[in-house]
């Protein structure tokens, strides 16, 4: 799984960007989306998705279940 | 704290004392405040003789200083920082940052390379704009990168303006140094609580270190943060101010706390100012019904904390990205679009030349006003009350009644007459008179003055106003404004003297909710 963004309650407040540890969030026509290859869930870098954690609008920032769950390597 | 603090700083050979220049120098805001507080009278001219010169050249031209220099010169915003990183229940992000602007306001989101053009570009256009702010929406600390960038462009073309930012404090400490090789001229944080049981029920939560903390220990990491950070600050000499947003039933009282607490810190300015809540912004506050402060709660917490330390009663919650003199916005000639297209030729002497001008102008007025208030030596009297001022800068009493977008409040006493605050009424006439709700709208939020002066004022309005017991004078168009206030003023006691008026004192005005500038 990956976390994405949902597009209706983004404020493009643009927080979230510079907290991503894997560079998964980018500015798109306006508001801001996260690309799910490289979303990591954060997992190996800190404790919670720092997206989430970070975001303003609580429940925007959220686990994209079409994805399955990010594997860490071995 | 408080003595060893000072004491450090005092021991800093580059940085002399500063919270005893600031002192110094915010008593020169209004030039009023000799009145009774125990303070130094300001009967110096234009007061710069008592101050060192280098902190008088660095404070006399900035508008949020001086309540004075407020008339005759400009600051700017721009909007370059969105990201936060704490969340207030005041805030909507949606919007800007109610810290510094008012919630339910946008800004127009510019990057460092177009912030920067759009300062040359106002600064050519208006000689006056001698200041440049970073503030919300966001902190300009949550996104350093975009912040020192915009400095970076502007200090490199336009040496001359001043840079300024506002921050919640959380990430200060972290970057005094890079403030301080910005030649940041100063700084303003917003500090709304040293009790992080009182700061709980404020701030929701803060993001720092790569977590989120909420709850009492959010308000703890924030307090502390702020308070290490303003000390950080003074210790390397550059100006803090604080801001307070006064939130009746949570922190009114604890202000005063607050005000000791910065003070002791070494900040130079304290703003308080009313919580602005409205269910339509769509804040926690405005949502839960929480209300904002009336304008006597206001002025009386203010009162409260003036003998600790000045206070800044001049602030209007400008709009971040507003362009003018404060209370003025020409923000819409300098939208991206026509900046973008704009040949910018930035011209030091001219601006140089201009602001001459400016300086000859405040000398005359402070005379004006001395000379005014030594008529008043004789008089004795407990009598002191309220005026409300339409002016359009300057220092003048230059506006019509029916153009005022908001009235300039003066206290007035034996002891002079002295700048206590703003009322926004915004546009009242909005083509031509008889527009009874607005008129209503005015009364309100001057209910507690006893006279209004104008430069003009319609026959309707004028006997609504006489009704609503503030009485309109029109005799000093064009005058400065203290010297006829006192004037007015000598001849009120005058009048209750020979007992052809009778003192009564007055209600409770309203603050005007919502933003500053509808349309500029
Ligand atoms: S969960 Fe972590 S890795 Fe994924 S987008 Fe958010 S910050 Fe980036
Ligand atoms: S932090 Fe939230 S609101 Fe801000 S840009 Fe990212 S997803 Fe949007
Ligand atoms: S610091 Fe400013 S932008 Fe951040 S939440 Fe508070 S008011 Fe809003």
């Amino acid at each position: 799984m990956a976390l994405k963004i949902i597009a209706s309650q983004c404020t493009s407040c643009s927080a979230c960007e510079p907290e991503c540890p894997n560079v998964a969030i980018t500015e798109k026509n306006g508001t801001f989306v996260i690309d799910p290859k490289k979303c990591t869930e954060c997992i190996g870098h800190y404790d919670v998705p720092q997206c989430a954690a970070v975001c303003p609008v609580d429940n925007t920032c959220v686990i994209d279940t079409s994805f399955p769950r990010y594997q860490p390597p071995a | 704290m408080s003595a060893s603090a000072q004491h450090q700083i005092a021991s800093v050979p580059q940085a002399p004392n500063i919270t005893d220049i600031m002192q110094t120098v915010a008593e020169h805001k209004g030039c009023g405040t000799s009145g009774g507080s125990g303070k130094a009278s300001c009967g110096s001219g234009a007061g710069q003789n008592d101050l060192p010169t280098e902190i008088w050249e660095k404070v006399k031209n900035h508008p949020c200083y001086s309540e004075e220099a407020h008339h005759h010169y400009a600051r700017m915003h721009v909007a370059v920082a969105p990201a936060c990183n704490i969340q207030c229940n005041y805030c909507n992000r949606k919007y800007d940052c109610a810290n510094e602007s008012r919630p339910g306001v946008v800004s127009e989101k510019l990057t460092p390379e177009q912030a920067a053009k759009k300062v040359l570009a106002v600064a050519s256009t208006i000689p006056q704009m001698t200041v440049l702010g970073i503030a919300g929406p966001g902190d300009p600390l949550a996104n350093p990168e975009k912040t020192f960038k915009t400095f970076e462009l502007i200090a490199k073309t336009a040496p001359d303006i001043k840079l300024c930012l506002s921050t919640n404090g959380l990430a200060l400490p972290d970057h005094v140094d890079t403030i301080a090789d910005f030649n940041v001229d100063h700084v303003t944080i917003t500090i709304n609580m040293v009790d992080p049981e009182i700061g709980a029920k404020i701030y929701p939560w803060v993001f720092w270190k790569h977590k989120r903390y909420t709850g009492v220990e959010a308000a703890k990491l924030l307090t502390d943060r702020q308070l290490l950070g303003l000390e950080m600050l003074t210790a390397r000499g550059i100006l803090c101010k604080v801001n307070s947003v006064m939130i009746p039933g949570i922190n009114d009282k604890h202000l005063v706390e607050v005000n000791k607490a910065v003070k002791s810190r070494g900040a130079f300015l304290h703003n308080i100012m009313p919580l602005i809540s409205a269910p339509e912004h769509g804040t926690v506050f405005g949502l839960n019904g929480q209300r904002g402060p009336s304008a006597q709660e206001l002025k009386a917490l203010q009162d409260s904390c003036e003998g600790e330390m000045n206070m800044m009663r001049h602030c209007r919650q400008c709009r971040a990205d507003a362009v003018g003199l404060l209370g003025e916005d020409r923000s819409a000639e300098f939208t991206t679009d026509k900046i973008m297209a704009m040949e910018v030729n930035y011209d030091l002497e001219t601006r140089k030349a201009y602001q001459a001008h400016v300086e000859e102008e405040r000398v005359a007025k402070v005379a004006a006003k001395q000379q005014e208030l030594e008529t008043l030596a004789g008089e004795a009297s407990d009598i002191k009350l309220l005026v409300a001022v339409a002016t359009k800068g300057s220092g003048l009493i230059n506006e019509h009644f029916g153009h005022a977008k908001e009235f300039q409040v003066y206290e007035l006493s034996t002891g002079g007459a002295k700048f206590v605050g703003h009322r926004r009424v915004d546009l009242y006439c909005q083509g031509g008179y008889g527009d009874e709700d607005s008129l209503a709208t005015v009364i309100r939020a001057i209910n507690d003055c006893h006279a209004v002066f104008v430069a003009k004022i319609g026959g309707c309005p004028k006997s609504d106003l006489i009704t609503a017991g503030i009485e309109p004078v029109d005799q000093y168009a064009h005058e400065f404004i203290e010297k006829s206030a006192i004037a007015w003023f000598k001849d009120y006691l005058d009048r209750v003297k020979r007992g052809e008026i009778e003192h009564v004192v007055r209600g409770d005005a309203e603050i005007r909710q919502g933003a500053l500038i509808s349309a500029a």
